[in-house]
């Protein structure tokens, strides 16, 4: 499991690669925990490209919930983008994707959630 | 073995209403108009092989009560919830009142959905028959013994003719009991709970209910990877979704279909089996969880097929 970000405008975007299981699950909360503590009002949202993800545990799920338990109260948001279609089985299966916002794209995402952030894409 | 499922609810029996008995019988009839389905015979077909199983079938109400039947002629169950009732209702029809017999109850936790069913077991009130009680809280007779007297029930359990034994184990230990290698294994649950593994004839089956699985412990994962190792049927707490089950019911003593299946996945075992059915779920949203949780392990599937069934009331397994 990979993680790589970049900041665009107001948002971070972050791009996870490889399975998310019971073996690597620790090591995503670890890559993606100073980045949570930056997410906070007025300051940045977090949209997650799950893009390269081809799998994703209830450990891994788990880590994504208490990302969005983290960042909630500091007034900053985080989403996930691009999911394949097994990991947007899995979410749908685990109704996770009632509990954090999935979106076709890293562009989708933005538009929703940081408009000024996509702007900030197209001219990037 | 057999296992037979008298009682797949969680928490609380349910019943079907008028309204949603209405609902399947309309969608029967609309699903038969035009098929001159004018026998018994045929109506029996067409139902037996429609297609919609939460119109044809219903879950059922009654709380956890599993029989496992090795076929050596003594009962062997797990919990007395309220399908302990029709349990031993079954068991008179088929033997008549004066035939006695040996039990083994084997009891996951005191909680009131998973003994209610005892102070209807019509073979408590059968002199000489022989029930023995095996759990591993120490409470366990105290549990029986109080839903079992005045002012909560008519008959104190000291009146009860058949003869009760309670039957402390330790988990961890390897038991034989009724024929069958018997080992418990505690689980997180409020006040405790235990999942029993039987093993008879090469053949190994797991009750493990009220059990909350918090995978991001290794050590906890081992301990049931192993617990369910190989089994051909593991009947799993599946109450909630993941998403419910670490979050807003976190703590709450109950797992999900998506853990169940990567355990089951890890272990190696055959079949599993959804279970402790959430009491505010109608027949319609557990066979879409079904239905998913079939999905879900055909999409992480990695080496043989996890066969995934739904317990319902009434059901048999064949291990």
């Amino acid at each position: 499991m990979q993680l790589t970000d970049r900041t665009v405008g107001n948002a971070l975007i972050l791009v996870a690669s490889g399975r998310i299981d019971h073996a690597s699950a620790e090591s995503f909360r670890a890559a993606l925990q100073p980045h949570l503590d930056r997410c906070r009002a007025g300051a940045s949202i977090v949209v997650l490209d799950l893009s390269g993800v081809d799998y994703i545990s209830s450990v891994g799920l788990r880590v994504l919930m208490l990302a969005a338990k983290q960042v909630r109260p500091q007034g900053g948001n985080i989403a996930v983008a691009a999911l394949q279609p097994v990991v947007r089985e899995i979410f749908e299966i685990s109704k996770f994707n009632l509990v954090i916002p999935c979106f076709a794209g890293v562009r989708e995402a933005l538009a929703e959630l940081s408009p000024s952030a996509l702007t900030a894409l197209g001219t990037a | 073995m057999l296992i037979r499922i008298w009682g797949s609810r969680g928490s609380l029996p349910v019943s079907l209403g008028t309204a949603a008995l209405q609902e399947k019988l309309v969608k029967v009839l609309i699903a038969a108009a035009g098929k001159n389905i004018d026998t018994e015979t045929k109506a029996r077909a067409f139902i037996a092989g429609f297609p919609d199983f939460a119109v044809s079938h219903t879950f059922g109400g009654n709380s956890s009560c599993v029989q496992i039947d090795n076929g050596n002629g003594e009962y062997v169950v797990c919990d007395m919830g309220s399908g302990a009732r029709e349990l031993g209702n079954s068991i008179l029809a088929a033997h008549g009142p004066h035939k006695t017999h040996s039990y083994h109850v084997f009891v996951s936790h005191l909680h009131w959905d998973h003994i209610m069913g005892f102070p209807f077991f019509a073979p408590a009130y059968r002199p000489g028959n022989h029930i023995r009680i095996y759990g591993c809280h120490e409470a366990l007779e105290q549990g029986f013994r109080k839903q079992n007297s005045i002012p909560s029930f008519p008959l104190e359990f000291d009146q009860l003719p058949a003869k009760i034994e309670f039957v402390r184990l330790a988990p961890g230990t390897r038991y034989e009991i009724a024929g069958m290698a018997v080992t418990a294994k505690l689980q997180a649950h409020s006040g405790d709970s235990y999942g029993y593994r039987f093993e008879y004839g090469g053949k190994s089956v797991v009750y493990s209910t009220d059990s909350e699985h918090k995978l991001e412990d290794l050590g906890e994962t081992e301990a049931f990877t192993a617990f369910f190792r190989d089994a051909d049927l593991v009947i799993f707490d599946a109450m909630y979704s993941l998403a419910d089950a670490i979050s807003v019911k976190e703590d709450w003593g109950h797992s999900s279909n998506i853990v169940g299946v990567e355990l089951c996945q890890m272990a190696g075992a055959k079949r599993m089996c959804l279970f402790h059915h959430e009491p505010i779920f109608d027949d319609e949203r557990l066979t879409g969880i079904w239905r998913e949780t079939r999905r879900l392990e055909e999409i992480t599937r990695s080496g043989a097929p996890l066969e995934i069934i739904a317990a319902y009331d009434g059901l048999e397994i064949v291990i």
